[in-house]
């Protein structure tokens, strides 16, 4: 057995010694000196979030594939051995090996959500890795990033040689054979990430110039040498069926937030919401065929022996061949035990019929995300949900015994009036007055109880709302309080709940989304000032936010106050997506016209996506 | 049918908790194909039920979980099914059955037996003869040994004498070690660091939890027969 990174010592002081040791099954030791290039995969949160995430797992294997590559995980030590690890000089190190990751040929980040921007520095800076790519040499491992976060690299770009910009289906393959060809013949640092930029989808930060107006927006964004790219082109795998998918995830020891067999039914989304980031950057809609998802469930929950498998796509219930697979694993799972817990389906008549025989109608809840409250608003984002499906989908939850509904809505959204909030509670007042009406006295088990949950807007690039404003925390809570003070004036108050997100991070997660790379100053000076795991609440501090743009001379307002004009150069243009900034831009004026856009089955709507040669754009 | 299975847990393993390590054998019976039973009611779990948890940072020969089964393979085959899907670390050594009528190992557990040794870059204060004359002195001629248990709640006088069945100091890796027997379960349980730290106090030495690693021998149970304590594996039989 290996020996352990930390000392017994260390590992019986802190909390969950079991984040660190690795040795879990169907996790990879290979002999080091077997193979040419070593990487370590980090998630810059704690070990239980971060071994929930489906794409290093995907990664994982794929790099895993290679006999000459051998990849590794990393995840965020918690604040307790952070504090040791920085007192005592330990370099973090991979769980496989237990070796320093400063050791290995690369460290790539996934960044799934702006608040962990720190816990990115966080984890270069306990691994004894320079935070910025400029005062890294040859000894030290290329760090690349990739995930939802680098469709708009700017702020993090300092921190980074190379981000993959896409997919990581698709081009890992030449990145390790060119770094492995590259390095035999002795090619330095420089010359390898220049190599890498060439490569489609790669962006290489300092190989890019940026020049400003004086009103501070972008002038210019230009490659400074003739052979780079000026666009990265986003990496997409047309056919997912042909994808690598892990057949033996790793098994935590801890219970992670996601202890099951996840299986990926589809990526991208036919509908189109316009806050919605994921919905454009993952078109187009790729669905994988029921044959292989069923092959693939077998197999991964022989392999894990877990006792609960998911399904995981941007909305399940667009899926074509959803019956089949519930009805083959309800069959499936019956025999052997195993819970299959549901993704939030749309509310009909099929979807609570296997919801009856998946879950304790009594314990569990039906949940819909109209996401704004009046139809106007609904038009506005495109969420074709109506009252009819919601109070249409409640009824029928009543009348099979359920008594809890769950409604998640936006605020802050662009346009948004005083009615527009007023129509949250009310909606969810229609609701519960619809139990009332629905369920005779004598058969109900106590009152029904609707709770609404409110998330702060927060514009995204890539999305049709990328031009919007935002608004102060001050005026987010006032939107709140509103929604608050008419829930208490409906008749069926004492039914329904309300709770809202917090307003300071909603304005840093605008920040940061639509930032550029003056931020990273701004960053780095929050790491400096004590500043991991901004994600959590518990160690989450504005007032830190605050000091580091008054320190770096960083106006808020300009990222956030301020409607974009039409013709404004976005920090992420450079970036192609496949998906045109004309669509979204007429995306944006067609809501501002509060009108629907019909959904990627109903009519094509020329986003762009069709180039890519796949998915739902060729179904017909 | 009821089923005891045995296992060992070396190495970094020590550092899995006893409900992580329910959770992990839970999943190895669905790996294997063990036909096990699930309890009945709308979110059945399998029926499964561990000895005597086993504390973080101690390693262990003797572990035991019983499970009811509706079929099984033979002990040798099971044992090597088991195997098969194991991580580094953890080693199923045992597996046969009990008769209808046997009590849930939990319920019987009477006293475990360890070795307490010291870690490699860690002095021992005495040679392995001082060592032993310092415990036939303090314990082993005394009448009674009585220490202060601390619980959450309270703090009350116990005398150990009668809960130690065995106190004895051996020599491991050419240093000096105790391997001790001490009363456990669900009546007296005793840890096994609780006596060599009274023994430290007594002496006015400082004892440091980390010079010491915690090795667990076997789990044994009062035979109803013989009033004798017997290693849990010997109620069942091998299935052949």
């Amino acid at each position: 057995m290996k020996k352990l990174a930390l000392s017994d010592e260390i590992l019986m002081k802190i909390e969950k010694p079991a984040r660190y040791i690795g040795n879990e099954l169907n996790s990879i030791v290979k002999d080091k000196d077997a193979v040419d290039v070593r990487i370590a995969m980090c998630f810059p949160d704690v070990y239980e979030i971060g071994m929930s995430h489906l794409g290093i797992q995907i990664l994982y294997d794929m790099f895993n594939r290679r006999e000459d590559t051998w990849c590794e995980r990393v995840y965020s030590p918690w604040p307790d051995l952070h504090k040791i690890m920085k007192e005592e000089n330990i370099p973090l190190f991979g769980l496989e090996s237990q070796e320093p990751v400063k050791d290995l040929d690369f460290l790539g980040i996934t960044i799934q959500y702006e608040m962990c921007y720190t816990n990115i520095l966080q984890v270069l800076d306990l691994a004894q890795i320079p935070l910025l790519a400029k005062d890294r040499t040859e000894e030290h491992p290329i760090v690349m990033g990739g995930g939802p976060c680098t469709y708009n690299p700017e702020p993090i770009a300092d921190f980074f040689d190379f981000f993959y910009i896409g997919e990581g289906e698709t081009q890992y393959d030449a990145i390790i054979d060119l770094y492995k060809e590259m390095k035999k013949n002795g090619a330095s640092r420089a010359d390898i990430l220049h190599a890498i930029a060439k490569i489609e989808g790669m962006y290489v930060p300092a190989l890019y110039e940026v020049t400003y107006k004086e009103d501070g927006t972008i002038d210019q964004f230009n490659p400074k040498y003739d052979d780079i790219p000026a666009t990265i082109k986003r990496q997409v795998q047309v056919n997912l069926d042909e994808a690598i998918y892990p057949e033996k995830p790793v098994v935590p020891f801890i219970k992670a937030t996601q202890d099951r067999v996840v299986l990926e039914i589809q990526r991208g989304c036919i509908r189109g919401c316009r806050f919605c980031q994921a919905g454009m950057i993952y078109r187009p809609n790729r669905e994988k065929d029921v044959e292989v998802l069923k092959e693939y469930a077998r197999k991964m929950l022989k392999a894990t022996g877990h006792e609960e498998i998911s399904l995981s796509s941007l909305s399940s219930s667009d899926y074509k061949q959803l019956e089949e697979l519930l009805d083959f694993l309800l069959e499936e799972c019956k025999k052997q035990h195993v819970n299959i817990s549901l993704p939030s389906l749309r509310i009909d008549a099929f979807s609570l019929d296997i919801m009856s025989k998946v879950q304790d109608v009594k314990k569990s809840s039906i949940t819909f995300a109209p996401e704004a409250g009046s139809q106007r608003m609904r038009n506005v984002i495109n969420k074709g949900l109506t009252v009819e499906d919601i109070l249409g989908g409640s009824k029928e939850a009543f009348l099979g015994g359920w008594n809890k509904v769950k409604l998640y809505f936006m605020l802050g959204l662009p346009t948004e009036t005083e009615e527009d909030m007023r129509a949250i509670p009310e909606l969810a007042n229609q609701i519960a007055a619809l139990y009332y009406e629905t369920i005779p006295k004598e058969e109900r088990t106590g009152k029904c109880q609707i709770t609404m949950s409110t998330s702060f807007f927060v514009p995204k690039p890539f999305t049709p709302f990328q031009w919007a404003k935002m608004e102060d925390p001050g005026e987010y809570l006032r939107r709140a309080h509103i929604v608050n003070e008419t829930m208490k004036a409906q008749l069926n108050h004492k039914s329904l709940r309300y709770n809202w997100h917090e307003a300071d991070v909603t304005v840093l997660e605008g920040i940061l989304a639509r930032g550029d790379r003056k931020l990273s100053s701004a960053i780095l000076h929050v790491y400096k000032n004590g500043g991991i795991y901004d994600a959590w609440s518990e160690f989450f501090q504005y007032q830190r936010w605050l000091d580091a743009f008054k320190a770096c001379d960083i106006d808020m307002d300009f990222y956030n106050k301020r409607e974009r004009y039409e013709t404004e150069v976005f920090p992420w243009d450079f970036i192609d997506i496949g998906v045109t900034k004309e669509f979204m831009l007429r995306e944006w004026k067609t809501a501002l016209g509060e009108t629907v856009t019909p959904n990627c089955r109903q009519r094509c709507s020329g986003c762009g996506a069709k180039s890519f040669g796949g998915g739902v754009c060729y179904e017909n | 049918m009821k089923i005891r299975i045995k296992f060992r847990k070396w190495g970094s393993m020590k550092f899995i908790g006893h409900l992580d390590m329910m959770r992990y054998f839970q999943k190895v019976m669905r790996r294997a194909d063990v036909d096990i039973r699930y309890s009945e009611g709308f979110s059945p779990h399998q029926i499964m039920s561990f000895a005597a948890p086993l504390g973080v940072g101690i390693t262990s020969d003797g572990e035991y979980f019983d499970i009811e089964v509706h079929s099984t393979k033979s002990s040798d085959e099971m044992i090597k099914d088991l195997n098969a899907t194991m991580v580094d670390g953890v080693e199923i050594t045992g597996y046969v059955a009990l008769p209808d009528n046997a009590k849930p190992a939990m319920s019987i557990v009477a006293a475990a037996d360890y070795v307490l040794s010291y870690k490699e870059g860690y002095e021992c204060p005495f040679t392995l003869e001082e060592w032993k004359s310092k415990v036939e002195e303090l314990f082993t001629s005394q009448k009674s040994f009585n220490i202060i248990k601390k619980t959450k709640k309270s703090e009350r006088e116990v005398d150990l004498k009668p809960l130690v069945y065995a106190f004895d100091v051996i020599e491991q890796d050419s240093k000096p070690a105790f391997y001790i027997n001490v009363s456990t379960g669900s009546v007296d349980n005793i840890k096994p660091e609780l006596l060599l730290t009274s023994i430290y106090e007594k002496l006015g030495l400082e004892y440091n939890e980390s010079a010491i690693a915690i090795h667990r021998k076997d789990v044994y149970a009062v035979d109803e027969k013989s009033g004798k304590r017997v290693s849990l594996l010997d109620l069942g039989e091998e299935i052949v």
